[in-house]
């Protein structure tokens, strides 16, 4: 059991990192790359987000949407799966709102730290394709949880990456048109040769 | 045609170009290009959502209060590409198959929010049809165009039919597996922003190297 998910991670981190195989909440990931610790500060909100909204939506789909679930509530011919992403997008949307309250509230040194990113964070690609890949291979509870940190995790690490190659690359004569912008596409292009390395690993 | 409205439709296309130059909707732009027929058909339907969307949130423009407005926004876009979903399902079943996960995520996509924010909440609907219009086209310009390389040297096709006959089917192309995978639409696309900020210097960033050590330290925050 413990296998099955120490896999699960190791295959969200490395083998189906989000940003890197997926192409999943590219434009925060281009956009506030440029310093390390700003990529931080996402990279950590992502991943607390990702934890939260994938289990969250994980019980939503699996009790209202899918096929026959709603038969529980003597309503077997009613069937809702097409309103599926306006479940998933409503959860994370106001997930975050509430999660920024929250931090808000009870630890403002936090707040400071990830403020800023959390409205950004509503509309990442990656919280929303981990939800609707957790839909679409569906996942148990706790391999939906597992699932969001891995996803998170990798996330987190390839962004931090990137800023950590770009902030060292201002010292280097890129050609103008290439400046900013193609460079990182270039950049993030080699780092996903790099990671298809770890295509095929198992545990 | 006034010329807010004519700038808002063709300054998209190279001037102003949402993937190239605004990084917007770049998850789909790369993930979506193997195949022609793939990127035509991901292009109409982010095409047909931005449109309704701008056209929606113009309209409500005056009657939602700003607290609230992304939430709105988020259905009205979330709701849009129900409809589309469906109709992909319903008409092009294999390519919606082929776009997976891909659909739904035009919902994140952030052309659509971007325009929706930054234009149609200030504009009216006649002039928000021309921004969609645009920015979808330009939008379509990048997809079409990387879609174009990475199938023709990638399986040495178009829309599925051969154009540079392929070793193992018996001709002389030996097909480019790198074409095919992740990171050559991270090459494209960056080659793209080259050959097209060449043409217009103007879109150079200003990031030189020298420049760089007095900016450092005071550039936080988003850009």
């Amino acid at each position: 059991m413990l296998e099955h998910y120490l896999s699960l991670v190791t295959k969200a981190v490395f083998v189906e990192n989000m940003a890197l195989a997926f192409f999943l909440g590219m434009c925060s990931f281009l956009a506030c790359s440029k310093k390390v610790e700003t990529a931080l500060g996402l990279g950590g909100a992502v991943i607390f987000v990702l934890a939260v909204t994938t289990p969250l939506n994980q019980f939503l789909n699996e009790t209202f949407l899918q096929e026959g679930s709603l038969a529980v509530f003597g309503l077997p011919g009613v069937e809702l799966g097409f309103l599926r992403y306006l479940v998933l997008i409503g959860t994370i949307a106001a997930t975050v709102q509430i999660v920024e309250m929250a931090i808000d509230r009870y630890s403002p040194s936090l707040y400071i730290a990830l403020g800023v990113f959390l409205p950004l964070i509503a509309v990442n690609c990656a919280i929303l394709g981990a939800s609707l890949f957790m839909a679409q291979r569906d996942y148990s509870l706790g391999e939906a949880t597992v699932f969001g940190l891995g996803s998170g995790l990798g996330w987190a690490l390839a962004i931090a990456a990137l800023a950590a190659i770009r902030e060292k690359l201002r010292y280097s004569n890129v050609p103008p048109p290439l400046r900013g912008l193609g460079a990182t596409f270039i950049i993030v292009g080699l780092m996903s040769v790099g990671f298809m390395a770890f295509s095929g690993i198992q545990l | 045609m006034a010329a807010v409205d004519r700038e808002a439709l063709l300054d998209p296309l190279f001037n102003n170009n949402p993937i190239a130059l605004q990084v917007l909707g770049i998850c789909s732009a790369l993930a979506v290009t193997t195949k022609m027929s793939t990127s035509l058909v991901m292009s109409l339907a982010v095409i047909f959502v931005l449109l309704g969307s701008n056209v929606a949130v113009s309209l409500i423009r005056n009657h939602v209060p700003s607290s609230i407005r992304i939430i709105v926004e988020l259905t009205i876009i979330a709701s849009l590409v129900i409809v589309t979903d469906q109709i992909l399902q319903a008409y092009v079943f294999d390519i919606s198959k082929e776009l997976t996960v891909f659909v739904g995520l035009i919902i994140t996509n952030c052309i659509i929010m971007g325009r929706a924010e930054a234009f149609a909440m200030q504009n009216s609907a006649r002039s928000s049809v021309m921004d969609a219009l645009g920015n979808g086209f330009g939008y379509a310009i990048v997809l079409l165009a990387v879609a174009f390389m990475r199938e023709l040297f990638g399986s040495g096709k178009l829309f599925g039919y051969t154009i540079l006959n392929p070793v193992t089917e018996g001709g002389w192309y030996q097909p480019n597996g790198l074409m095919t995978l992740a990171p050559a639409a991270f090459f494209l696309i960056g080659g793209f922003i080259w050959v097209v900020r060449s043409w217009k210097p103007e879109q150079v960033e200003e990031e030189f190297h020298v420049g760089a050590l007095l900016e450092l330290g005071n550039e936080g925050g988003l850009r």
